[in-house]
């Protein structure tokens, strides 16, 4: 006769393979890599700052920022996720002069999971 | 009959238990999920050992093996034990936990057991998670439900209940010139371990003589105490500097585990058991993964190094919108 202990364990096996079967795209998104990358030193201004993420964003509430090394925003204030790529933050910088700038970022997931961070890159 | 009545009713909790995850299984609500083990920027993994800081959804399978020293006229044993602990969130901040263990103990001398440990639940609420300085605070509390578990592998047939205070702190916030440490991370637990009795005794008939013996198994309040030591990789490529990890190195933390146990009473006051574990450890989006070798501090904790391996599942990625989210 099958007692409630094996009841308890042939659930727990069940939900353990339902739990293989879910979608990989859930989860916080994190970081992948960046352009600048991070802690880089760049020989001129870029004209952007991307961040690629291992997952689709929410554009309305991810964001992404610019500043120099006083704190002074210096982005063009159109940081967005990318229309057709929407694991790609991606703000505008006009001609920086040499300095170290933080990009401050601050995303959502596509399931309602949030993530935040910055770095910094260096002109020369 | 009274130990016919203690099966039945445990019996029965197993049933109400199963009822009880299977609806929560089916309850889905459509509201957002919380984040798991992160304070700010900081993710702060399921360690092996060392019971973590935070609040979360999560499901963890451990498997470990190591050869146990004898004691007295007991023999050494091979013990292996695999373990299931489940975690819910009824609020963002306060989580409840069950755990089991099924152990396989294969002695130098004597016939092999094998059999499930006590039920084990937990308490624990967060009482402070700051992102700025990456630190979490929670305090909790466990209970071991004696007489759930079989004898014959050692559960004990009284309960032990443990306050417990957990941290956890990132080293985020150092200057520009020890920018290779801001990956480092330390978390830790401290708490008291009381049993509901405090001594067994155990009566046995001496075949030789006729008599009956009586012997006294003292059971004396312990001190849980432990750390880790973690280096996040993801932490150094995604905010310090991007070395140029690819997969799937850019997802694992290093890290030290030293759980320790002290006695506090009884006839044992000082005497302190535990392990020095290295390990590693890798997250993905929904499952993580780890191993730990576990090497005893001292010859009362054993002589043998044993090993520690982790399948965890992060419930709130998984179901963020029904079983994965806090029920209030």
């Amino acid at each position: 006769m099958v007692n409630s202990r094996q009841i308890f364990i042939a659930f727990v096996c069940a939900y353990v393979l339902s739990c293989l079967w879910i979608d990989e795209a859930k989860g916080h998104a994190f970081p992948a890599h960046s352009d600048p990358k991070v802690g880089a030193t760049v020989a001129s201004s870029p004209v952007s700052v991307r961040i690629w993420f291992d997952g689709d964003l929410e554009p309305v509430f991810s964001t992404i920022a610019v500043q120099d090394a006083s704190g002074k925003k210096v982005d063009k204030g159109n940081g967005r996720v990318n229309p057709s790529d929407a694991k790609l933050l991606e703000v505008s910088i006009p001609p920086l002069p040499a300095g170290t700038y933080r990009v401050i970022w601050n995303v959502v997931a596509r399931d309602g999971h949030r993530t935040m961070g910055d770095y910094t890159f260096v002109i020369k | 009959m009274s130990e016919a009545l203690s099966r039945r009713s445990i019996s029965a909790a197993w049933l109400w238990l199963s009822v009880g995850l299977s609806i929560s299984l089916i309850l889905l609500m459509p509201v957002y999920s919380y984040a798991h083990g992160l304070a700010g920027k900081r993710f702060f993994p399921t360690t092996l050992s060392v019971e973590d800081p935070f609040v979360s959804d999560e499901l963890s399978f451990l498997i470990s093996h190591i050869r146990e020293p004898g004691e007295g006229v007991e023999p050494a044993v091979n013990s292996t034990e695999i373990s299931l602990d489940y975690s819910k969130r009824i609020t963002p901040h306060f989580g409840i936990s069950i755990g089991e263990s099924f152990l396989h103990l294969n002695p130098d001398e004597g016939k092999s057991e094998s059999g499930f440990g006590n039920l084990e639940l937990g308490l624990k609420y967060q009482f402070l998670t700051n992102e700025e300085h990456e630190t979490i605070l929670s305090f909790g509390v466990d209970a071991e439900i004696g007489g759930t578990g079989a004898s014959r592998v050692g559960a004990d047939s009284f309960s032990t209940i443990s306050p417990l205070l957990f941290f956890g702190k990132g080293l985020g916030g150092l200057p520009e010139s020890v920018k290779f440490l801001r990956p480092l991370a330390f978390t830790g637990v401290i708490g008291p371990n009381f049993p509901t009795r405090s001594k067994n005794v155990i009566t046995t008939l001496n075949e030789a003589t006729g008599e009956i013996e009586q012997e006294v198994e003292r059971n004396p309040v312990t001190l849980t105490w432990g750390f880790s030591i973690q280096y996040n990789l993801q932490y150094l490529q995604s905010f310090v500097k991007d070395v140029g990890l690819g997969v799937p190195l850019n997802r694992m933390i290093v890290l030290v585990e030293f759980p320790f146990e002290t006695c506090l009473n009884r006839g044992c006051e000082g005497q302190t058991t535990g392990f020095v574990n290295p390990g590693i450890i890798w997250f993905g989006k929904s499952v993580q993964f780890g191993i730990e070798a576990q090497i005893p501090i001292n010859k009362r904790t054993g002589k043998n190094i044993g090993v520690l391996g982790l399948v965890h599942f992060f419930i709130d990625d998984l179901f963020p919108k029904s079983l994965g989210k806090p029920l209030f």
